[in-house]
């Protein structure tokens, strides 16, 4: 028998932190060759500009420099995380992954390293393998950064994608806990409709609009409230509800559909546009700074998008 | 269910859907040109009518319904229950 390993124990989040560049593009200032404007955007999507990244700002050093930040939220010494998860889908390369430079570049030396691919869902696949890590005993702190520079994989001339996206990234560090801190996630795939958001022949991110809105309205509101009961919460006792960020319409139909009179929603997407991977921590980390969640709400999180992927937990906000 | 049933519940669709009155849901008039109803839109209303009706609407199927007359022509034709 395996004698070895921390005693049972649960998981949490301790920190939080957000890498947001500083280059802000609005609606107005998108290319012309776009041949759209800020209300017909706005309609459509809810977003009213976005971020881009600029020298500096590759996908790891984003991801680390949230991650730094959430280290600093936590008041955990990076020396003493055991591993850290980066997701992502837009890292330039495959080979090597990220994680690894990520690890290096916040102190975490020598600690486990691997990188998440499920596209916009991947911050939430990496968190869930995060909380088993703590509470297997595989690991004391886990960093979970979400990092995309989607901006380079775009075609600045196809409208139904270019408008949509931004750079950024979001981190957490995860801990162990004597409460349940990070419900079980729950999570699933639809792969006979891969095609519905999916790099081109010319290497562009392309979505279907229509396709990705009817999928997300019809069937993530059912997945949301599997979320819930999977936690043991009900929807009344949501205090937020951190949707992936992708458009301010989806967000609005899944959230009536989940019914959570006193939750707060998050709506980073207007001043962020969708940031795949970085959207969750980036969404969460705004509504604690705001002041409009408090230590100890519970937050439903539930991410979606390429793959097709979804994955969601709730969590108690640090 | 006759066309003017078909009708009226589509109405009761497209303002729950977008606040539009239903009054305005009327056979001649086009989504996008005359009610200002955008693609998004279209996706719920098509998906609202599906659970209505009991029918499917493609996305392939519900780019060619432009007016309300064609979505009323399509219901029917899907074979709506009486």
């Amino acid at each position: 028998m395996i004698t070895a390993g921390a005693p049972p124990r649960f998981s949490r989040l301790l920190g939080l932190g957000e890498h947001r560049p500083a280059r802000v593009m609005s609606n107005d200032e998108l290319p012309a060759e776009l041949d759209t404007n800020d209300a017909w955007i706005q309609q459509r999507t809810g977003i009213a500009r976005r971020h881009l990244a600029g020298d500096g700002e590759s996908v790891v050093e984003m991801a680390a420099s949230a991650a730094t930040k959430a280290l600093a939220d936590a008041g955990v010494d990076p020396s003493r995380v055991g591993q850290v998860v980066l997701a992502t889908c837009s890292i330039p390369d495959p080979v090597p992954g990220g994680a690894a430079r990520v690890a290096e570049a916040i102190g975490a030396i020598g600690a486990g390293a691997y990188d998440v691919n499920a596209a916009c869902a991947g911050f939430c696949y990496g968190l869930g393998a995060a909380s088993n890590a703590i509470r297997t005993g595989a690991a004391d702190y886990v960093v979970v950064a979400g990092a995309e520079r989607i901006s380079d994989w775009l075609d600045w001339n196809d409208r139904s994608s270019a408008i949509l996206f931004g750079d950024g990234a979001g981190a957490v560090v995860v801990g162990p806990s004597e409460q349940p801190g990070i419900g079980p996630l729950v999570c699933g795939s639809d792969g006979s409709a891969s095609q519905l958001i999916h790099m081109n022949a010319e290497r562009h991110l392309t979505l279907d609009g229509p396709g990705v809105f009817r999928w997300a309205t019809t069937s993530l509101g059912d997945a949301a409230q599997r979320v819930c009961a999977a936690a043991g919460v009900a929807p009344e006792e949501l205090g937020a509800i951190v949707l992936h960020q992708a458009n301010l319409r989806i967000i609005n139909v899944i959230s009536r559909q989940i019914g959570a009179p006193n939750a707060v929603v998050a709506d980073d997407v207007i001043d962020t546009g969708n940031t795949s991977a970085a959207s969750v921590p980036l969404a969460l980390a705004r509504l604690r700074r705001e002041g409009r969640v408090a230590a100890g709400d519970l937050a439903l999180t539930l991410a979606f998008g390429a793959g097709l992927t979804w994955a969601g937990t709730v969590v108690a906000v640090p | 269910m006759s066309d003017q049933d078909v009708l009226a519940a589509l109405g009761e669709i497209v303002q729950e859907a977008t606040g539009i009155p239903a009054a305005r849901v009327v056979p001649g008039v086009s989504f996008r040109d005359d009610l200002d109803i955008d693609s998004l839109s279209m996706v719920e209303i098509a998906t609202m009518a599906e659970d209505k009706f009991g029918v499917s609407i493609p996305d392939a199927e519900l780019a060619k319904l432009k007016t309300v007359g064609d979505v009323v022509d399509f219901l029917s034709a899907a074979g709506v229950p009486a």
